[in-house]
């Protein structure tokens, strides 16, 4: 085994990784403001998977282009969702909400069985077998797209936090509630947005995952996992910590691949997620609780 | 227990006693499940309804339960009835395992939650990698039809399996009640309503949840056992899967968290709708499982969106039974 192989897998990880943090940061902005757990995250990337799968077979839409109409009915489905359903759920124990949750997953996986069936979706890009050489490297162009489309939209969501006035609303209710409360936020509001910029953040990575995955219902309960693993591992409430725990377990998974077997790769996260609740609770950029 | 709760309860035992008589094949499988779910219900409900532990990795012990019998059957020809002892003790090691990493490192609701899975799907893929355990392709225990009068080694028809699934909830549900009375259950639930309370009160939180997932892990393995051999296959994307662990959450849920009779009442409801679903979705021409799922999933919305403490405590108001009783 060569290094060049080695540095392959790495690169490919991290690719991999950072649309992987990219559909964690939705997690995160949900479970960090509206302080609900999305049991149902992962069903909602498969969903935008099939959308992003759909527009380009019917339209011939990219899916690179796709996540932005996808994004915003992504939005408009958290924003509803958290109006009519889960806003009468903040507050109440953790086992109802996550059973709420649970519930919807259920319904989205299975829905999702009924119409399309158990078999793999792939969508043949026309770029889908091309690579950049970079001296013995080889990148493969599909995954650079689909990470170059992560950190912009990610870059687009740290804009909006830190300097729209709608986004430092969102960061206050997530710091002091009551003190939101006070200063006359409307909070319901503020937390149907958020949980729209979750689900959106959601849509955008199920879309950039189909040229690096093949759409399958049965991916959605694996990524609904490692989203959170991500997130735990990168640090509840820390938006660059989504991103660089989809770097770490993107890069993890794809090393325990090459040295182990594919099949094995996911015992690599779930291995990391138990060190990480364990020693360092916080995550790798969390601040301490 | 109130005079009229006892006269129901005597009638609900005595009927299922004497129901094979009447049921056909099909409706004794049905049965076997009700029991099977009513009593893992039991194990689960001990550790979330009563000291507050949620975990979403119960298909840990189930998996953990069958195929430590089942391979000791398999392999060196023990039967279940002593392999059942060692299945217990695997799972309660494992148990005990996931509550001290728990309890220890002071990983609460969600977290602890994200941890029983990780344990579960951790071990679901190393045993569909390790050859000794039939992988992934499976392990399949053979069925004799010479053997099938070895009650006592699980080798029986599905009628074997209806009174052993009956025995199971029925001594899973009087323990649960003896243990919600005794000193340790009100002590759980010191430890569910709130933690520092309790420990200020000289309560050993640590201790007092060690003992519940301890327990309810080891009862669980029963469970797995049970169904191992009646199914006679064991498959790690079932036996361990997230979907399973889902399954056994549902009854207890719909029934009534926190409740002695929940589990089974939700076991009742939900195991008989699925399948009555199966079969009406099935007749209309829809992918029934998927269809089944669906409506799983929308029940479990609802019953959680309107009725959050389950069926039971509802149920127990209509018959009349609503008293001193949790």
């Amino acid at each position: 085994m060569t290094l060049a192989i080695v540095g392959n897998v790495i690169i490919e990880g991290v690719l991999t990784g950072l649309v992987y943090g990219l559909m964690a940061l939705g997690l995160s902005v949900i479970f960090g403001v509206v302080r609900v757990v999305n049991f149902a995250h992962g069903e909602f990337a498969v969903v935008a998977m099939y959308a992003a799968y759909l527009l380009f077979v019917t339209l011939g839409l990219d899916p690179i282009l796709s996540l932005l109409p996808i994004a915003a009915a992504f939005f408009l489905i958290g924003y509803a969702l958290q109006t009519v359903l889960i806003n009468r759920f903040v507050g109440r124990s953790e086992h109802e909400q996550f059973i709420l949750l649970v519930g919807l997953a259920i319904v989205i996986v299975n829905g999702l069985l009924m119409i399309f069936g158990p078999d793999a979706r792939p969508a043949n890009l026309p770029y889908s077998f091309d690579s950049y050489a970079i001296g013995p490297l080889f990148v493969d162009k599909a995954r650079v797209y689909a990470a170059a489309g992560a950190l912009v939209v990610a870059s687009g969501l740290f804009g909006f936090f830190r300097y729209s006035a709608t986004g430092t609303a969102i960061r206050a209710c997530a710091d002091n509630l009551t003190g939101a409360a006070v200063v006359g936020l409307n909070i319901k509001r503020l937390y149907a947005f958020t949980f729209g910029l979750g689900l959106a953040c959601v849509g955008a990575a199920g879309a950039l995952m189909v040229p690096i995955a093949d759409a399958s219902p049965l991916l959605s309960q694996a990524f609904t996992l490692l989203a959170f693993t991500i997130v735990i591992v990168g640090g509840l409430g820390s938006m660059a910590g989504a991103l660089i725990g989809g770097v770490v377990i993107g890069v993890s998974e794809a090393l325990a691949s090459l040295f182990w077997a594919p099949s094995m790769k996911s015992m690599v996260s779930f291995a990391l997620l138990v060190a990480v609740l364990v020693f360092r609770p916080q995550g790798l950029m969390g601040r301490r609780l | 227990m109130p005079p009229r709760g006892r006269v129901i309860l005597s009638i609900v035992l005595a009927l299922l006693l004497a129901a094979p008589m009447l049921l056909d094949r099909y409706l004794i499988s049905i049965f076997v499940l009700i029991f099977f779910f009513a009593y893992v219900g039991q194990a689960w409900n001990l550790m979330m309804g009563f000291a507050g532990q949620l975990s979403l990795g119960h298909a840990l012990y189930t998996g953990l339960g069958g195929y430590v019998a089942a391979m000791l059957w398999f392999y060196f020809g023990i039967g279940p009835w002593l392999g059942v002892f060692a299945a217990v003790a695997v799972a309660a090691a494992f148990g005990a395992a996931v509550g001290w990493l728990g309890f220890r490192f002071g990983i609460e609701g969600v977290y602890f939650a994200l941890l029983t899975i990780a344990f579960a799907e951790f071990t679901r893929i190393a045993f569909d990698n390790m050859p000794f355990t039939g992988g992934a392709g499976g392990l399949f225990l053979s069925y004799d039809a010479q053997r099938s009068h070895e009650w006592w080694n699980l080798r029986g028809g599905p009628l074997l399996f209806y009174y052993l699934g009956l025995a199971l909830a029925a001594t899973a549900t009087v323990l649960i009640a003896w243990l919600a009375r005794s000193r340790i259950g009100y002590q759980w639930l010191a430890v569910r309503e709130d933690q520092q309370a309790a420990m200020a009160l000289g309560i050993n939180a640590f201790r007092v949840k060690m003992i519940a997932v301890i327990i309810s892990a080891g009862m669980t393995a029963v469970g797995g056992v049970l169904l191992a051999f009646y199914y006679n296959n064991l498959f790690p994307a079932q036996a361990f899967d997230i979907n399973r662990s889902i399954e056994i959450i549902l009854a207890p849920i719909i029934g009534g968290l926190g409740t002695i009779f929940g589990p089974v009442v939700g076991a009742f409801i939900l195991t008989p709708l699925g399948e009555v679903l199966i079969a009406l979705t099935g007749s209309l021409g829809l992918n029934a499982p998927g269809a089944k799922a669906v409506f799983y999933g929308l029940t479990l919305m609802v019953i959680i969106s309107l009725r959050p403490n389950g069926v039971w405590p509802w149920l127990k108001q209509l018959l009349g039974l609503a008293e001193i009783e949790r």
